[in-house]
């Protein structure tokens, strides 16, 4: 009796999780084979929704590789011994985590000017840099802190130990610290991943042509009630299927690290 | 004899120009607290000596100074020649501890590296010694600590001797002029006791200058040139296994080396 609800328990649930995963295109696919003329126009839009969705994935790359490249090294500098250094630093981490990625994609947007001039030639600076921006610094913030938790988190006694060969305290950071804190640091990484990703939709607001942008244009010309339903469906099964592998990643990594 | 408390010149066997370790009147404290209060002490090239003593009076801390990990408020170290509580910049410092090699009560290796990488990183990183010969010597430091089969497992999945047989592989394989052995079986379980104490014991045999705080007397008493027995700060008395676990007067260590004994003889019996 244990043994069978022990071995059909991780089963059933895998089975909710794949049913979770194909339920959204499950509802979209029976929908549209109902009412074909639904279906036909859908089919018709995908591509211009399909463009759309290829922005949102661009601006949540860049941005968390700017915001990981830049928050990595804040979180580095957060514990630097020297305060003109940290302070300053503490400061844009402290201020940037407690503001709404939506304030700051507004504030990026109407700061930075349409275009640049560089040496007399006028270079356009578009929207969705802007957007990039706007998510990368509120990102660079968040992986400071999960940088700075995850050094703290590693015990002296590996700076004791490193110190005690005559390691620098830069060589014991980049050889022994810092390698342990990427593995400490992954979950959490992740988890900030799957939530700029989906705060890219907020750049529809500045009018960045980004899938949720894309919905919106698509129901305006077609104005059909259930049209618009089924279009915000699959902006939902758009980023379900971006973000439900990255959680379901975290959490097995999670699992891993801590039986390891 | 090595280790004079009054006078570091005064030896027995006039070997006292070949000394490699040198404190005098060392004084360090922790806020209010005093940890050492005029420590001499010296100790010869080649030989091993053992520190004993209570807890709390100060030989960790004693150890530490020697490769500057811990600076003295006052008091002057010499080892082979650095003036150590004169070096202020950390590059200094470092120059020192490539040549003082230290072994941590804790291990303290390195996770998320293989047993060989955990000792083929320092002198790589820090020496600028390339791959092949680092791994070389890694190998025979491994084999020399009975580890060979163990070269790509990972510290997690070694038992506690094990480690703190890496952690020794570790230090030497910066071809240290003298090994520091901070209490370096305490935290392991009688039955590895005995492989780490083999590892040392076979050091110190081949010439290893060796500085070792240990709770270890029956191993003090065998392999050491010279005890020393520390409380409240200060060096309460020094000399050869002999005169410190035996004949000594002072009351004290009598006390202290009596209350150990038992254990000693117990360690005895499993074969160390």
């Amino acid at each position: 009796m244990t043994a069978t609800t022990m071995t059909s328990g991780p089963k059933k649930q895998h089975l909710t999780r794949s049913l979770a995963f194909v339920a959204l295109p499950l509802v979209i696919l029976i929908w549209a084979l109902t009412d074909l003329s639904l279906g036909r126009t859908l089919v018709e839009w995908i591509p211009y929704l399909a463009s759309g969705f290829m922005m949102n994935i661009l601006i949540s790359l860049l941005a968390m590789t700017f915001g990981t490249v830049i928050g990595a090294i804040f979180g580095i500098l957060e514990l630097a011994p020297y305060r003109l250094v940290r302070y300053p630093v503490v400061a844009y981490v402290q201020i940037f985590r407690n503001a709404p990625h939506l304030v700051l994609i507004f504030a990026t947007t109407y700061i930075f000017p349409f275009e640049i001039v560089i040496a007399g030639n006028y270079l356009p600076f578009p929207d969705w840099v802007k957007a990039v921006i706007g998510l990368a610094i509120p990102a660079s913030a968040y992986v400071a802190e999960i940088t700075r938790g995850a050094i703290q988190s590693i015990p002296t006694t590996q700076w004791e130990a490193a110190q005690g060969l005559g390691f620098s305290r830069w060589q014991a950071l980049r050889y022994i610290i810092l390698p342990q804190c990427v593995r400490r640091s992954l979950p959490p990484w992740m988890n900030l991943f799957s939530s700029i990703t989906m705060a890219t939709a907020l750049a529809s607001l500045v009018g960045v042509h980004e899938l949720l942008h894309a919905a919106t244009d698509a129901s305006t010309a077609v104005r059909r009630i259930d049209f618009t339903i089924i279009a915000y469906i699959v902006v939902m099964a758009a980023f379900f299927a971006l973000c439900y592998p990255i959680s379901r990643l975290t959490r097995r990594l999670e699992r891993r690290f801590n039986a390891a | 004899m090595t280790v004079s408390p009054d006078n570091a010149m005064t030896t027995t066997d006039g070997k006292a120009q070949d000394h490699i370790v040198k404190l005098e009147d060392i004084h360090l404290s922790f806020g209010q607290t005093q940890v050492l209060k005029g420590v001499n002490l010296t100790v010869n090239k080649g030989d091993a000596v053992s520190i004993i003593g209570p807890s709390g009076s100060g030989k960790s801390t004693l150890l530490r100074c020697i490769n500057a990990l811990a600076m003295p408020q006052r008091g002057r170290i010499t080892v082979n020649g650095t003036r150590v509580d004169q070096l202020t910049k950390e590059s200094e410092r470092i120059e020192l501890r490539k040549r003082v090699g230290i072994v941590f009560q804790q291990y303290n290796l390195f996770p998320h590296l293989t047993v060989l990488d955990n000792i083929v990183l320092p002198p790589t990183k820090i020496l600028g010694v390339n791959r092949a010969a680092a791994e070389k010597l890694a190998r025979e430091l491994l084999d020399k600590v009975r580890l060979s089969d163990k070269a790509n497992s990972y510290p997690g999945q070694l038992s506690g001797g094990q480690q703190q047989r890496v952690a020794i592989a570790r230090a030497l394989a910066m071809k240290p002029e003298l090994v520091l052995f901070d209490e370096v079986t305490s935290a392991l379980d009688p039955e590895t006791v005995g492989e780490v104490l083999q590892v040392i014991r076979d050091l110190v045999r081949d010439g290893m200058t060796s500085i070792l705080v240990t709770h270890e007397m029956r191993f003090a008493e065998e392999i050491s040139d010279t005890v020393v027995f520390t409380e409240n700060g200060l060096i309460v008395d020094h000399g050869s296994p002999e005169q410190i676990f035996h004949t000594s007067t002072n009351p004290r260590i009598r006390q202290f080396v009596g209350g150990l004994g038992a254990r000693g003889t117990v360690r005895d019996g499993e074969g160390i």
